[in-house]
């Protein structure tokens, strides 16, 4: 299909109108009434996910309770060419699971069962909506466990985090989702039931567990997946370094990592962020530092001896005003309570806030931090910044007051100068949170046009009619006109070959 | 020191006049993957000319260095810095390319503890078959802007693009390695295997072939040397060419040509499979090496119903790889051409119909 002929059929399911009545009568004459939602209470639970400054009233609900239903509803929709947006347990950062007015929104939150449990090859099967931490909950016993935490994780299911790639904070060491999932269920926009992956550890032609992960439920539906278990490591240790200037802090993550560790976790506050989670949690920070670091390492108890005993010098190498290690599994806890608590914190001291989620190389964190401080400065907004710092991975927290008349879009602005300062330094626009409806401008700027157009043709070879989360993750070249023309970039126009409507 | 050439310009004209004419290439880097899938016609579109390390910091963990760049250049640049690719790819030959090396993505046996060639992947720049060159990923640990193009390409043969450059997440070297031996039937060892998986130890090797299993732990000095104290076993010295024969199938089990060489990959806790021939174990039990006269069609039903897989790597069953399934195959035709319109860039090297 050509290209031109791959944005209109994006851009008219977005712009279709399908007769509700008839859609649900369609709908239940092939499904249990029951999982057809479509009075408005029953809709209005899924009118956002966790960027909940977006919401939007779904057309329907279907909430399938096996996988059959599912082939149907996606069957159904096919058929009528109605859109439809999968979603999880509705925790994700960037609105990847926003409803839209004229299409069906899937929760797949009934698909809750742990399948199996294979001890053997270490592995457990689980239906999408299982919670992250369910996994390592039901194998702890076995002494295993699944290892990407993200920080909703009490909270995020499964099938989300396949579908954002999710991470957290012991992705340095143990990986993304994309490295610790072998096999997906999926089934695709006309219904058909495919596995993707296999139980071995590779799978014949091309890598499409790869290419699912991460797609933001624009190339399927996730309706089981085969994780990855680790065996747990015997022990845990924190160290605490405290520094009186972010650039020093900012050189002991990168001497660290070139020490030949590699932290199961390695995170940093900056002053606000330290300030604010003290006040809320009391874990003891040193308030009057510039930037703290929490390391973790983690193995046998020899290992944990032999790093942290290395992390230490390395701190105090580089300028460490003050170093504390955990003495037991308590205090750990106490030193991870405010970098966990740090979200919560900002909601304390600001009646909003919103996280961005860009990532850079990890020599350019100071720089970075420097510029967003001056950015913060230019828009009157504090930021605060916390961040796993050992992937480089950002998370400033712009605070701002939505009942403010015009304070939400100028948070937006803001964020997106903060997108593109990462950009600037050779990161990416979204490290964890995904593209969603949030950051689809930016993809204009971190892409030129000819791979934003073969990415459309990588969706249209799964889904030619483009119902599947229409409006995420990709923006249409027409899209990125109409961004570029309000928005010049080092003086250069982005896509000059396309007109400007 | 490493040669540097910037071919991007040329190697991308002539995808671009292929992609007008029509007409197949047959990508070629040092020619040590070759025997591995299928044949493919066309005219012979070289890389090796496209060579250089284009960026390397090791407190970034990041190495971006071109296709065509000898593999054993960069494995000496990364060692000089103390650091390695840990996905251990087998060379097969002095010419291995790294690009040739993404493009077959083939790991050695420290694959199921570390990854495999496609989890090192952060980022690429590739020709399409349209003859456009475009960027995925980047030289970031994390990177979820779009979709995962670059790591797409690791087993692609090529045939989903031409790679120019490639950024890979690369590992500081342990500190420590040691090798333990010990006594075991084929059964035996794979129990044995997937039980001391799941302590937490830093093992990164377990083979067996003839009576023994081969455990290599390596990492950091003390907890290599307190697993071993648990293990027991007998220690194998001077083991670092014992890994690198097994991991360039240059143990004697490789060499005795009679029979055809198969690859299974399995479930790791998969049983002892009952078929006639001679067979060795790698990755925990994930990658068994099969040595057997066995009908190609009967091998992959067994292989099959355990999960796994078959390709031949010596001998003249056809297909090469494990035939997918008419659904499964009409997709990945269509995520073909979606990436090479034309069907120009290595047609039918991992299928005939792909």
């Amino acid at each position: 299909m050509a290209d031109a002929a791959i944005a209109d059929a994006a851009e008219k399911v977005l712009a279709s109108r399908p007769d509700k009545a008839q859609l649900i009568d369609k709908l239940v004459a092939e499904l249990p009434e029951h999982v057809v939602l479509h009075a408005e209470e029953d809709l209005r639970p899924f009118e956002c996910d966790g960027l909940s400054a977006y919401r939007q009233l779904p057309m329907i609900v279907i909430l399938p309770e096996t996988i059959d239903q599912v082939q149907t509803a996606m069957r159904v929709c096919h058929a009528n060419d109605v859109a439809v947006v999968a979603r999880g347990a509705g925790t994700g950062l960037s609105g990847g699971a926003l409803p839209m007015d004229n299409g069906v929104l899937l929760s797949l939150a009934k698909f809750k069962q742990i399948l199996d449990i294979d001890t053997e090859n270490r592995r457990a099967t689980v239906q999408p909506g299982v919670r992250n931490l369910a996994i390592s909950e039901a194998v702890s016993h076995l002494g295993l466990y699944y290892a990407p935490d993200p920080s909703s994780q009490i909270a995020c299911s499964i099938g989300g985090n396949v579908a954002e790639n999710s991470g957290g904070v012991h992705c340095l060491k143990y990986g993304l989702t994309t490295h610790n999932i072998v096999q997906l269920e999926i089934v695709t926009v006309d219904g058909e039931r495919m596995t993707i992956g296999s139980e071995a550890l590779d799978t014949p032609g091309y890598d499409l567990l790869a290419l699912m992960t991460g797609s933001e439920g624009l190339l399927g539906v996730i309706v089981e997946v085969v994780v990855k278990l680790l065996p747990k490591p015997e022990r845990a240790q924190v160290v605490l370094a405290a520094f009186d200037d972010v650039r020093k802090a900012g050189d002991a993550v990168a001497a660290i990592i070139q020490a030949g560790i590699i932290p199961a976790g390695l995170e940093m506050l900056d002053s606000p962020a330290i300030i604010a989670t003290e006040e809320f949690v009391h874990a003891d920070y040193p308030t009057d530092a510039a930037a703290i670091l929490l390391c973790e390492v983690d193995g046998t108890h020899a290992e944990v001896d032999e790093h942290i005993a290395d992390v230490t010098a390395v701190v105090e190498r580089e300028g460490a005003t003050e170093v504390r290690v955990s003495r037991d599994d308590a205090e750990r806890a106490v030193f991870w309570a405010g970098r966990k608590a740090a979200f919560p914190a900002m909601g304390r001291i600001s009646p909003d806030y919103y996280c961005m989620d860009g990532t850079i190389p990890r020599k350019a964190l100071a720089d970075v931090l420097i510029g967003i401080g001056e950015l913060s400065k230019k828009y009157g907004q504090r930021v605060a910044n916390v961040f796993h710092a050992g992937d480089g991975n950002l998370h400033p927290l712009i605070l701002y007051d939505a009942n403010i008349e015009g304070e939400l879009e100028r948070t937006e602005e803001f964020g997106g100068a903060i997108c593109e300062l990462c950009l600037e330094h050779g990161g990416t626009i979204t490290g964890e949170h995904g593209v969603g409806v949030e950051k689809i401008d930016q993809m204009c700027v971190q892409f030129p046009p000819d791979e934003l157009t073969q990415f459309h043709a990588v969706k249209n070879a799964f889904d030619d009619k483009g119902l599947l989360n229409p409006g995420k993750a990709v923006p249409t070249l027409h899209r990125c006109a109409e961004f570029g023309a309000m928005h010049v970039h080092n003086g250069e126009l982005p896509f000059p070959e396309l007109e400007r409507l | 020191m490493t040669t540097s050439a910037d071919q991007t310009d040329q190697l991308t004209e002539r995808v671009r006049a292929a992609f007008e004419s029509k007409s197949p290439l047959k990508l070629t880097g040092g020619g040590t993957k070759a025997f591995l899938g299928e044949q493919v016609k066309g005219d012979t579109l070289d890389v090796t000319g496209h060579t250089g390390v284009v960026n390397y910091e090791p407190g970034e963990l990041v190495m971006t260095a071109r296709a065509g760049t000898p593999l054993s250049e960069l494995e000496a640049v990364l060692e000089a810095e103390g650091q390695m690719l840990a996905f251990e790819p087998p060379h097969y030959g002095d010419n291995a390319t790294l690009g040739g090396t993404i493009v077959s993505g083939v790991s050695g046996p420290a694959r199921p503890f570390t990854g495999a060639a496609r989890d090192f992947v952060l980022g690429t720049r590739i020709i399409n078959g349209q003859g456009q060159a475009l960027r995925f990923g980047g030289e970031v640990m994390k990177n979820v802007a779009g979709y995962d193009l670059s790591r797409l390409m690791a087993g692609a043969y090529g045939t989903l693009g031409v790679l120019l450059d490639i950024s890979l997440k690369v590992l500081p070297l342990p500190r420590t390695q040691i090798t333990r031996v010990f006594e075991h039937g084929p059964s035996e060892a794979l129990t044995q295997i997937s039980d001391w998986q799941r302590k937490p130890w830093p093992i990164t090797g377990a083979y067996w072939e003839d009576g023994k299993t081969y455990l290599r732990l390596a990492g950091a000095t003390s907890p290599v040397e307190s697993a071993c104290e648990k293990l027991g076993g007998e220690t194998l010295d001077d083991d670092k060419p014992f890994w690198r024969d097994v991991r360039e199938q240059q143990r004697p089990f490789f060499s005795n040509a009679d029979k055809p060489l198969w690859r299974l990959s399995l479930p790791p806790a998969a049983p002892m499979l009952d078929i006639d021939g001679d067979c060795v174990i790698d990755w925990g039990g994930a990658q068994r090496w099969l040595a057997s006269d066995i009908d190609a069609v009967a091998l992959r039903r067994i292989v099959k119903d355990e999960g796994g897989h078959a390709s031949v790597y010596r001998g003249d069953a056809s297909p090469r790889f494990h035939p997918i399934g008419e659904s499964m195959l009409a997709l990945q035709q269509r995520l073909k051409r979606s990436m090479d319109p034309a069907g120009i860039l290595n047609p039918g090297r991992i299928y005939p119909e792909l």
